[in-house]
């Protein structure tokens, strides 16, 4: 009983994910995809950096024109999710 | 094609062999799999469906997109083309890019869904079958929901509300109008395409006249009493546009409740306005295929899941974009983009029998005041209840009395955001 419990909870802590995408990242890539300049491309940029960077547009630590009232519509494990599949994205291009 | 490589990651080199140019793949990420194999058919080649379209068919599923015009021109920055700051070339794509992504691209016009059979009808052709149907129409303008605006006034009082031939014979109005005459924006109440749209228009209409025409006015009169990103518009039209522009809310008079072109009349509860161009927008619907369909209810909108985007009336179809009733989140090319991801993941995982896995979706949204001044307005949205609802504390709009270098800097992005997105829409 506590395994299908344990099974259960952690069915739905990770639920399937639709094409690998986590919850938001789809509607990252209208402003950071891959043909987009400048400041919106992170191409270049690790998971690590996008997820201290979406921390500190959360935290208000970071300036911003937008990105600090879109990052607080996400948790810390979603944007540590959402950052892992920009950069996964980004090493291939 | 179909086989062994169906369960292999799609990898950049795997697409581009399969014919697409590299610019013109989807941001797929790492997971992203092309192992679908069902038959989708999506109506309407607009932000939604061409991008929705291109994603199916990177996932591995037969995608038909049925569109009537070759050539799409996009309602966002078609304000720059009025004020004269870019030209119609602009703002127009067509859909090789939706070909390349290995999308049939059929030029024909949807006329009846067949949900027993699972069947489109067509004009053009034999009825098209689907295991999945996703309708991304836009609007319908209702011709018969304002006295005197039908079609033959629009070519006399344009609504350039779809974007093309009615947003050149606007620009051409501007163009010819004398200098001190009168401008009029009628907007209707809402819900309707681009919320904060008609004064963005305004604005850089009044561009234009300030350089060119600066003794005329703007006129917008309104059904309503309240307009998105006001505070940030009034600032910037104080500060670059003095006494050009004067807002009529509805409880002033200002909704529009008979039009007659033949005298360039705007008729309200309270007074008659005779002036030298009248952008006269009207109250809108879903696109005519969706009341065919039978998806479209009382208010001539779509009821639709918050997560799957299908149809709350008839099963099997699906309808994002302008068309759907989506909550909280607005009629916007930016919602109808996200919207179109999240479904096509919805449908590549109902069509290889999973569950679709969990959604958010962002909207952002751009308006320029000016070439260099720009603000946006932003919401995260998730299903509650059986709704999409704004996530609270995140959204809302840039801070009124920003500096200049600031609203310079967020023209740039709303620049770099019609690149990107219409990249990633068009190929």
């Amino acid at each position: 009983m506590r395994i299908l419990a344990i099974a259960l909870l952690a069915g739905l802590a990770q639920p399937a994910l639709s094409q690998g995408a986590p919850p938001g990242a789809w509607s990252c890539t209208g402003c950071h995809g891959p043909h987009s300049g400048t400041t919106m491309d992170l191409r270049t940029r690790s998971a690590e950096d996008i997820d201290a960077a979406l921390a500190a547009f959360r935290a208000g630590t970071r300036p911003a024109t937008v990105m600090d009232r879109i990052a607080r519509g996400f948790t810390l494990d979603e944007s540590r999710a959402i950052a892992q599949w920009i950069a996964d994205h980004a090493r291939r291009e | 094609m179909r086989g062994a490589s169906d369960t292999m990651p799609l990898t950049r080199r795997r697409m581009v062999s399969a014919g697409g140019a590299a610019l013109a793949l989807p941001f797929l990420g790492r997971g992203a799999q092309a192992r679908g194999s069902g038959r989708v058919v999506v109506v309407g080649g607009g932000f939604g469906g061409a991008t929705a379209a291109r994603f199916l068919a990177a996932f591995g599923h037969q995608v038909t997109l049925v569109e009537r015009q070759p050539t799409y021109w996009t309602c966002p920055f078609s304000n720059t083309v009025l004020a004269g700051l870019n030209r119609m070339e602009a703002i127009a794509f067509g859909y090789g890019g939706v070909r390349a992504a290995g999308v049939t691209v059929l030029q024909d016009d949807a006329q009846g869904i067949d949900p027993e059979r699972r069947e489109v009808r067509r004009a053009g052709g034999p009825a098209i079958p689907y295991d999945r149907l996703l309708l991304s129409p836009g609007i319908e303008l209702r011709y018969d929901a304002l006295p005197g605006y039908d079609q033959a006034a629009a070519e006399v009082m344009p609504h350039a509300w779809i974007a093309g031939a009615q947003t050149r014979l606007l620009r051409r109005q501007l163009e010819a109008m004398e200098d001190g005459g009168t401008v009029a924006i009628a907007v209707p109440d809402n819900p309707f395409r681009c919320p904060p749209g008609p004064y963005e228009r305004a604005s850089l209409i009044a561009h234009y006249l300030k350089a060119e025409k600066p003794s005329s006015k703007i006129l917008i009169l309104d059904a309503k009493d309240a307009f998105s990103k006001r505070p940030l518009f009034e600032e910037a039209w104080a500060a670059l546009y003095p006494d050009m522009i004067e807002w009529v809310p509805v409880s002033s008079g200002g909704k529009v409740v008979e039009v007659d072109p033949a005298t360039m009349t705007l008729r309200t509860d309270f007074a008659e306005h005779r002036v030298a161009v009248a952008n006269v927008i009207p109250p809108q619907r879903a696109g005519a295929i969706a009341e065919t369909a039978g998806v479209a209810d009382a208010t001539g909108w779509c009821p639709v899941d918050p997560e799957t985007f299908e149809s709350a009336l008839v099963p099997g179809i699906h309808v994002i974009g302008d068309a759907c009733l989506a909550g909280a989140m607005p009629k916007s090319a930016f919602a109808a983009n996200a919207q179109a991801k999240v479904v096509a993941g919805t449908i590549d995982a109902l069509l290889r029998g999973e569950a679709p896995g969990p959604a958010k979706l962002i909207n952002t949204c751009y308006s320029l005041a000016a070439p260099d001044h720009a603000f946006n307005v932003a919401g995260v949205y998730e299903a509650v209840d059986g709704a999409l609802a704004q996530i609270e504390g995140a959204g809302g709009t840039s801070p009124v009395g920003a500096p200049a270098d600031i609203r310079a800097r967020e023209a740039e992005y709303a620049r770099a955001w019609y690149a990107t997105i219409t990249g990633e829409v068009f190929g």
